[in-house]
């Protein structure tokens, strides 16, 4: 039977998988974007888990919110990455330093 | 069956998940990336949350898988060279990951459920009100706030997506409303009395 291991391992797995992708495209942002989706989809399979095997609806309606801030999080990730390649004619992060902050 | 359907779906997850990352062409990673999304709503569906998984479908396939593949197709942006760099951050990823990778293992043996954690429940899912039913009411009752501040989030990053983006192009001919309104017959034509065999 499916007990709640099973998917706290899968949302552990691609959790992992997430922070690998965002060191391993550390020159592509929109990959690292991506991963930053999987990281927060592993985190939402985890709140769906437990609330399913604790019989609880509230993490349920806290995935909702998550998905709500992710959304966001890309439309603006994405508007930033087009006003950035339209100024400087490319999309390498390292370019990324003009305030020397 | 429900065992064959979890093992689906987690592998299709995770194989998903792994092939976005590592993958040499972001298009495919986009792709590899809905098939993630598809394949966790599935998870979803097989712990009785339906509404959320087609939340899922709907909001990240539908719209963020899409606004993805947008922006990768619009960017013409050489990702070769952005790629032949991957091998020489492949040994730091791989190294951070197994950390934290450990660091779960460490947690997860060691986790144990306590038994008082059933009384501290405060919405006890029942078999009376279907999950989509009983979400809404949760939703528009108790965390009426939340949910309305969630819309606010929208709407500024709704706003601020349209700011970022937006430009004035000035060799762009716009329609000119006021300008065409105000034009008369007077200023804007001249009549020549043209003689035959003569020219202008």
């Amino acid at each position: 039977m499916i007990g709640i291991e099973h998917y706290l391992t899968v949302a552990a797995t691609l959790f992992v998988i997430g922070i690998f992708g965002l060191f391993l495209n550390r020159k592509n942002i929109i990959i690292m974007l991506m991963s930053v989706e999987l990281m927060l989809l592993a985190v939402n399979i985890n709140f769906v888990a437990f609330s399913h095997f604790l019989g609880d609806l509230v993490g349920q309606v806290f995935t909702l919110f998550v998905l709500t801030v992710a959304a966001a999080e890309a439309a603006i990730g994405l508007a930033i990455l087009v006003c950035f390649n339209r100024n400087r004619g490319s999309i390498a992060v390292e370019d990324v330093n003009v305030m020397k902050g | 069956m429900s065992v064959f359907a979890f093992y689906l779906f987690a592998i299709s997850v995770i194989a998903g998940g792994l092939f976005t990352v590592i993958s040499r062409n972001p298009v495919h990673s986009v792709l590899w990336l809905i098939l993630s999304f598809l394949s966790a709503a599935g998870l979803f569906v097989m712990l009785n949350a339906e509404f959320v998984a087609m939340l899922l479908i709907i909001v990240y396939v539908g719209a963020v898988a899409v606004l993805f593949l947008f922006v990768v197709m619009m960017l013409d942006v050489d990702f070769a060279e952005l790629k032949a760099e991957m091998a020489k951050y492949m040994p730091l990823g791989l190294l951070i990951g197994l950390i934290v990778l450990m660091q779960f293992v460490m947690a997860f043996g060691a986790w144990d459920a306590n038994a008082a954690a059933g009384g501290l429940r405060t919405q006890v899912v029942t078999d009376e009100v279907q999950n989509t039913a009983a979400l809404g009411l949760i939703l528009y009752d108790e965390y009426f706030l939340l949910f309305q501040l969630s819309g606010l989030i929208l709407l500024v990053a709704m706003i601020g997506a349209i700011v970022l983006t937006l430009r004035h192009r000035g060799d762009v001919k716009r329609q000119d409303v006021v300008a065409q309104m105000m034009r008369d017959p007077a200023k804007a034509m001249k009549l020549n009395d043209v003689k035959p065999g003569q020219g202008l």
